[in-house]
């Protein structure tokens, strides 16, 4: 069993909070070779701070998916560097950064990603299964995590009896169960009608203000970009605005 | 987490309910028709087993004639008393003994009569072929020694002769000898090889020669040995005996043999085991088939649920985690499928035993086998899937349609 990365080796009970969550440092990400060869992240520098609500925007093809890839562990930089809570997550191996993610990181998709014909709580106690939550609390921690997402009363429901709305709250609840440090939203509203974007924004908003959480978004609606505290935009692998 | 795992398995075998079931159903006709055949083949070997040895237990059987078989066969001359009592004396290791003689003959009541076999008996033939008296009584010493005409008949006989009367003190008649019934024996049934044990006429052997074959002669004798494990040794013993008393040279062919039960019983069954083994070995094909389909199953599922991989992946399953999960998936597939198979299996070959009235004999390890081959079935079949899955970039996996 692998085990999870600290910043400092191990030593300390985990980073310094002054550091950023997320930091990029030259970051280049690049696909193919020779002709083929795309730069998805040309030398990117950015730096995300504890309690943020950042918006990513940029046109298809601008990087920013590659960038959300990489701030969520799920990619590696082919050069520079990518500190996540001060760990350069470029030493890491395959599972050392599952590991990051489990702990510190919540996901939410553009297409909620539930699990078919499986009841609502038990999506929910899934991220907490991983991190061998004994039974009894896996099911109150998710039931508490609904009830944040105002699903409370559809615990039992599977997703195919949920609205697209409400799919998305319980993946959000799904995100969230586990008290991450960094929730990232792909397009989280990228399924939903007007009135259910507005209703999910507002509950991103509550958890970055109300519980602390950071929340990276990616989204290609300046509206819902609005709902953040920066937008940070991308194009052709480069940040054009937003950075600090 | 291998219980959350157990239970993440079960839900998703019962979301597929029908799929699940189908999958299983390889697995299960496979380690069901190896449960049939084994449990059957058991109970038709423990069947010739019991039949032999319903014959007469460690029997050894001495006869005149070279046991050679075909048209050179030689008739040898038949025993004497003096030839059985020299056995008796010589001859260690053996628990009982019968001269018999015998004929086959029509016995006759009023305006019924019926072929069957009319043997000439000692005291010792009934313990060594296990003949037991239901109803009467056996001969007493007083008519065995003077050749009274009485005799004991099977059940064979008392039905075609008496059917639905009472036997004992009627008289049948053999030959020109007009017989008292004492005894009735208690049915034993179809021998191995055929033949019906209960179409008997007992009679005293004294009561035999004299009356109805009208000389001393001794047509076979039947030996009970005490030990089977002596079974040889007291063959040995007597072929010994009986070329010295019959003046065989060295290397020439007896004119006597001596057939021993044992032999049979293990010939015959050894066949019937072989028969098992082969019949085994087809349906354990059908197990490997049954093993193909669940990984078939195994790879649509994965490939059918990337989605669902690569959210696991992403919310931090490590990849042994993925693929712990579904190679426990495709074991409590073929587990379930084994299950149904031993459930399967022994009913069939209960419907089977019943109908062919053999024994029903459920082998613990037969089962026990099955299990773990289905178990073995699971793992092997499900890791290559359950490797796929793993392997899967959790990036190219969420972006899966």
């Amino acid at each position: 069993m692998a085990e999870l990365p600290r910043a400092d080796g191990g030593a300390g009970d985990g980073p310094d909070h002054r550091t950023p969550i997320v930091e990029f440092r030259r970051v280049e990400k690049i696909y193919g070779e020779g002709e083929s060869e795309v730069r998805a992240l040309d030398g990117v520098d950015m730096r995300i701070e504890r309690g943020e609500f950042v918006s990513i925007m940029g046109s298809s093809g601008s990087g920013k998916s590659t960038a959300m890839n990489m701030i969520g562990c799920l990619d590696v930089p082919t050069s520079g560097a990518y500190l996540f809570r001060g760990v350069n997550v470029c030493d890491l191996d395959q599972d050392q950064r599952a590991l990051l993610r489990r702990h510190f990181i919540g996901f939410v998709f553009q297409g909620f990603n539930l699990l078919a014909r499986t009841t609502a709580l038990e999506n929910v106690e899934l991220p907490l299964i991983y991190r061998r939550v004994p039974a009894e609390e896996r099911k109150r921690r998710a039931l508490k995590a609904l009830d944040l997402v105002g699903l409370s009363s559809r615990a039992g429901h599977t997703s195919a009896k949920l609205s697209g709305g409400q799919q998305q709250r319980v993946a959000i609840a799904r995100a969230l169960v586990t008290e991450p440090s960094l929730l990232l939203a792909d397009e989280p509203t990228g399924n939903l009608d007007s009135a259910r974007k507005v209703e999910i924004m507002e509950l991103m908003v509550q958890l970055n203000r109300e519980h602390g959480i950071t929340v990276v978004m990616v989204t290609h609606e300046p509206d819902m970009a609005e709902y953040g505290t920066r937008t940070i935009v991308f194009r052709d692998g480069k940040i054009i605005s937003g950075n600090r | 987490m291998l219980w959350a795992t157990l239970i993440m398995s079960l839900r998703e075998v019962r979301k597929n309910a029908l799929r699940s079931f189908l999958t299983m159903l390889g697995i299960m006709i496979g380690v069901g028709a190896v449960i049939a055949m084994v449990t059957i083949g058991e109970g038709a070997t423990q069947k010739v087993r019991s039949d032999v040895g319903a014959l007469g237990e460690n029997m050894l059987v001495v006869s005149p004639g070279a046991a050679r078989r075909g048209p050179e066969r030689t008739a040898g001359n038949p025993f004497q008393k003096d030839d059985v009592e020299a056995i008796e004396r010589e001859v260690t290791g053996i628990k009982a003994l019968s001269p018999t003689a015998q004929s086959n003959t029509t016995v006759v009541v009023g305006n019924q009569n019926w072929p069957t076999s009319v043997i000439g008996v000692d005291e010792g033939y009934f313990e060594v072929r296990g003949y037991k008296i239901e109803m009467g009584r056996s001969f007493s010493e007083v008519e065995a020694a003077s050749g009274t005409p009485v005799c004991i008949i099977g059940k064979t006989v008392r039905d075609n002769l008496f059917p639905g009367a009472m036997p004992m003190g009627q008289r049948i008649r053999v030959k020109q000898v007009s017989c008292l019934v004492v005894g009735l024996l208690a049915s034993k049934g179809q021998a191995a090889m055929g033949g019906d044990q209960d179409d008997v006429v007992l009679m005293p052997l004294r009561a035999f020669q004299r009356r109805i074959a009208g000389n001393n002669n001794i047509s076979s004798v039947y030996l009970q040995v005490e030990d089977a494990q002596a079974t040889s040794s007291v063959q040995a013993q007597v072929e010994d005996l009986l070329r010295e008393r019959r003046r065989i040279q060295p290397g020439a062919v007896d004119d006597f043999n001596v057939r021993n039960m044992q032999e049979i019983a293990d010939t015959m069954s050894s066949v019937t085991a072989s028969m098992t083994g082969l019949l085994g070995g087809i349906a354990a094909v059908s197990l490997l088939v049954g093993g193909i389909g669940i990984m078939n199953i195994m790879l649509v599922s994965v490939t059918e649920r990337t989605r669902e991989v690569g959210t696991r992946l992403a919310i931090g399953a490590l990849a042994s985690e993925v693929l712990l999960q579904f190679l426990v998936e495709a074991v409590v597939l073929a587990l379930l499928g084994g299950i149904l198979g031993i459930l399967f299996g022994l009913s069939l070959s209960y419907a089977a035993t019943q109908s062919l009235s053999l024994p029903f004999v459920i082998s613990p390890g037969t089962v026990a086998g099955a299990f773990a081959f289905s178990a073995a079935v699971g793992v092997i079949f499900g890791y290559l899937p359950a490797r796929k899955a793993a392997r899967l970039n959790p990036i190219e996996a969420l972006r899966h349609e």
